[in-house]
C-alpha cells in the first residue's frame, strides 16, 4: 500500500492544526509553513497524476481493513487532476495572500490548509459518508475565510451561505439514509454494485435519493435554483479567498460525476441516472443562461467573475448531461481552464482595485488608474482567454466542447447558450476594459504606488498556465479522454476496489 | 413504535422546515436545529427499528446494525458544532447589521 496517495489529506491537516496551535507565530513563519505545504501539495499532486497515468486505479485501505468494510480512498486519473488543480490553484491563493491580505483576520493560512484537506479528501475518497464528511470540513473552513476581513458585506452573504450549506448537509443526510436504509452499505463500488442489481421495487426510493443527492450537489455547484447565494458570497469574500472558492463549485460538479455517472451508474439502463440527467439538463442550460445574463447587468469586477462562475458551472453540467465520454473529457478540459481564469480574475480585480484612485473595482466609478500599461495588458490577456479568443485554452475547451457535442441529443441547445453567453462575456469584459483603461479620467494625486510586482506576477502566472494548457493541449487532451473514459466503465472501478472481497466470498460459498 | 417514529420524524421535519423559511435568523437557527433532529432520527431508524438486541452478532437470536449508530454519531457532532457556528454568526450579523432579519434588512421597514 502507497502512504502517498493519503499524504494530500494528511499534509495541510497537519499544517494547519500546528497553525492552529502556534497562533503566536509571526506572520512571516505561518506563511512560510503556508506555502511550504502547498508547494508539498503541488509536487503530491504531480505524482498523483503520473500514477495514475501508470495504474488506473491505486487503493489506500484506512488501517487495512478490506472494503467494502473500511473506508477506502481511490486515486484514478480524474481524483488525479483535481488534486493538481487544486493545490496549483491554492498555491497561487497563498502566494498573492501573503502580501498582505492574510493578516485582515486571524488563523488565515490555519483555514485556508483546513479547506484544502477537505477539498483533497472529498476528491479521493472512495466511500459516501466519507465525502460527507469532508465536505463538512471545506464547508466549515470555507465559513470562516468568507468572514475573513470581516465587514457588513461579508455577515450578510456569510449568513446566507452557512444557512443554505447547512440545509443541504440535512439534505446529504437524508439521502444516505435511503441508500444505507435500501443497501446495507456506503462504499461507493459496494453501493454500484448493489444498485445495479436492485429489485424494481426499490427504484422510486433509488430515484429520490439520487434526486436528493442531485440537489445537494447542486447547492454546492450552484446548479440554477441554488444558485442564488454565490455572486454576493462570491463578491464579498476577499480576493484569494473568492479565488479559492473558485475551486468549490468543481467539488460539487466532481461529486455529481463521481456518484452518478460511477454509483449510479454500473446499470446498463441506469434508470435513476436518466431521472437525474432528465432534470439536470435543462436546469443546466437555464443556468447557463441567467450566468450570461448576469455577467451583462454585473456592477463590479468581482460580481462580473462570479456570473463568470456560473456560467461556467451550467457549461459543465449541461456537458455532462449531454452522457458521452468524449463530451465529459471535453467539459474536464474547460473545468481546468474555467477554474483558473475565473480564479485569475478574482485576483486581477483587486489588483487593479488597489491601483484606482476611488471606486475600487466597480465600472459606474470613473476613477485614474496607476500603471495602466502593465496592468491593461494583463487584463487584455486574462479577458481574451476567458472570451474564449485563441490562442488561449478558453478557445480550445469551447471548441472542443462544441465539437464533442455535435450530433448528439439536444446539442443545438447547447451551441446556442455557449456561444451566445460568450458573446455577452465579451461584451462585459470590453465595456470594463474600455472603461477602466482608456477613459481612465483626470488623477488628483500626483505620486504613483510603486507597482506590487508579486502580486501581478501571480496573476501573470495565472494567465500563463491557460497559455500552457493551450500549448499542451494534446497531452492534457489524451489525459482527459483516458480519465472520462475511466468515468464511463465504473465496472473497472467496481473490480478495483472489490475484485479481492468478490473472490473471497465466492469460495467462501464454494 | 413505527408509528412514533414516523410521526415524530414528520413533526420534526415540518416544524423545522416552517421555522427554516421564517424571515428572522432566531427562529431560521431553531429550525435548522430542529431539522437536523429529524434527519438524525432518520439516519438512527435506517438500521431497522428492533428492541432488546444488542449491536453484537450472537449474543442473541437477533441484532441491532451498529453501523447507523456510528454515523449518527458523526452527524450529530458535525450539526452541533454547525449550530454553534451559526448561532455565534447570526449574532454577529445582527450587531453589525443592526437587524436580525435573514438579509440583514427589513423589506417593510419604511412602510411601517
Amino acid at each position: 500500500m502507497n502512504h502517498l496517495v493519503i499524504m494530500p489529506i494528511v499534509i495541510p491537516l497537519l499544517t494547519g492544526a500546528f497553525l492552529l496551535v502556534m497562533y503566536g507565530y509571526n506572520i512571516g513563519r505561518q506563511r512560510s509553513l503556508s506555502i511550504g505545504s502547498t508547494v508539498l501539495l503541488v509536487a503530491l499532486a504531480v505524482w498523483a497524476v503520473m500514477q495514475a497515468g501508470v495504474s488506473d486505479y491505486t487503493l489506500y485501505r484506512l488501517g487495512n481493513w478490506q472494503p467494502p468494510f473500511g473506508i477506502v480512498l481511490v486515486l484514478d486519473r480524474l481524483s488525479a487532476i483535481m488534486l493538481l488543480l487544486t493545490a496549483l490553484l491554492s498555491l497561487f491563493c497563498v502566494l498573492y495572500a501573503s502580501r498582505g491580505a492574510d493578516r485582515a483576520g486571524s488563523h488565515f493560512h490555519a483555514l485556508l490548509q483546513f479547506q484544502l484537506m477537505g477539498i483533497n479528501g472529498a476528491f479521493l475518497t472512495g466511500d459516501l459518508f466519507n465525502l460527507f464528511v469532508f465536505f463538512e470540513v471545506l464547508l466549515i473552513a470555507s465559513y470562516a475565510l468568507l468572514l475573513h476581513g470581516g465587514g457588513r458585506a461579508r455577515s450578510r452573504a456569510g449568513l446566507h451561505y452557512v444557512i443554505i450549506n447547512l440545509a443541504g448537509s440535512a439534505l446529504f443526510l437524508l439521502a444516505l439514509g435511503i441508500l444505507y436504509g435500501l443497501t446495507g452499505t456506503l462504499n461507493m463500488a459496494d453501493l454500484a454494485r448493489v444498485i445495479a442489481s436492485a429489485p424494481e421495487a426499490d427504484l422510486p426510493l433509488l430515484k429520490a435519493a439520487a434526486l436528493l443527492l442531485m440537489v445537494v450537489f447542486g447547492i454546492k455547484g450552484a446548479l440554477l435554483p441554488l444558485l442564488f447565494w454565490l455572486p454576493r458570497a462570491y463578491s464579498a469574500a476577499s480576493a484569494p479567498v473568492a479565488a479559492l472558492f473558485a475551486i468549490m463549485t468543481k467539488v460539487g460538479f466532481y461529486a455529481m460525476v463521481r456518484v452518478f455517472l460511477v454509483v449510479f451508474g454500473l446499470n446498463a439502463g441506469a434508470p435513476a441516472n436518466d431521472t437525474v440527467i432528465a432534470w439536470l439538463w435543462p436546469m443546466a442550460l437555464i443556468t447557463l443562461a441567467l450566468g450570461g445574463i448576469g455577467v451583462l447587468g454585473a456592477a463590479s469586477l468581482r460580481t462580473l467573475t462570479a456570473y463568470m462562475v456560473i456560467v461556467s458551472v451550467g457549461i459543465l453540467l449541461a456537458t455532462v448531461s449531454l452522457n458521452d465520454s468524449y463530451a465529459l473529457a471535453a467539459s474536464l478540459y474547460y473545468l481546468l481552464h474555467s477554474t483558473c481564469m475565473t480564479a485569475a480574475f478574482f485576483l486581477l480585480a483587486d489588483l487593479i482595485g488597489r491601483y484606482r484612485e476611488n471606486g475600487y473595482d466597480r465600472f459606474s466609478v470613473i476613477s485614474p488608474l496607476a500603471h495602466r500599461w502593465v496592468l491593461g495588458s494583463l487584463f487584455l490577456m486574462a479577458a481574451v482567454s476567458m472570451a474564449s479568443l485563441p490562442p488561449f485554452s478558453g478557445f480550445i475547451s469551447k471548441a472542443w466542447i462544441l465539437q464533442s457535442s455535435s450530433g448528439l441529443l439536444g446539442y443545438l441547445w447547447l451551441w446556442g447558450a455557449i456561444l451566445v453567453s460568450g458573446l455577452f462575456i465579451i461584451a462585459a469584459l470590453s465595456r470594463a476594459g474600455s472603461g477602466w483603461f482608456w477613459r481612465p479620467g483626470e488623477r488628483t494625486i500626483e505620486q504613483t504606488p510603486p507597482l506590487d510586482r508579486a502580486r501581478t506576477a501571480t496573476v501573470g502566472l495565472m494567465v500563463a498556465i491557460s497559455l500552457a494548457l493551450a500549448l499542451f493541449a494534446q497531452p492534457v487532451m489524451n489525459y482527459l479522454e483516458a480519465a472520462a473514459d475511466l468515468i464511463y466503465h465504473p465496472a473497472g472501478y467496481v473490480d478495483a476496489v472489490l475484485g479481492d472481497y468478490v473472490r473471497q466470498s465466492l469460495e467462501v460459498t464454494e | 413504535m413505527e408509528l412514533v417514529i414516523a410521526i415524530t420524524l414528520g413533526v420534526l421535519t415540518s416544524t423545522g422546515v416552517y421555522l427554516m423559511l421564517r424571515a428572522r435568523t432566531f427562529s431560521v437557527v431553531l429550525g435548522l436545529t430542529l431539522l437536523s433532529h429529524g434527519v438524525n432520527l432518520f439516519l438512527f431508524s435506517m438500521g431497522r427499528l428492533v428492541t432488546e438486541s444488542p449491536a453484537v452478532i450472537g449474543l442473541s437470536d437477533t441484532y441491532t446494525d451498529p453501523l447507523p449508530q456510528a454515523l449518527v454519531l458523526t452527524a450529530i457532532v458535525i450539526s452541533f458544532s454547525m449550530t454553534a457556528f451559526v448561532v455565534v454568526l447570526a449574532l454577529k450579523a445582527a450587531v453589525e447589521l443592526r437587524s436580525d432579519h435573514v438579509d440583514g434588512e427589513d423589506p417593510n421597514e419604511d412602510r411601517q
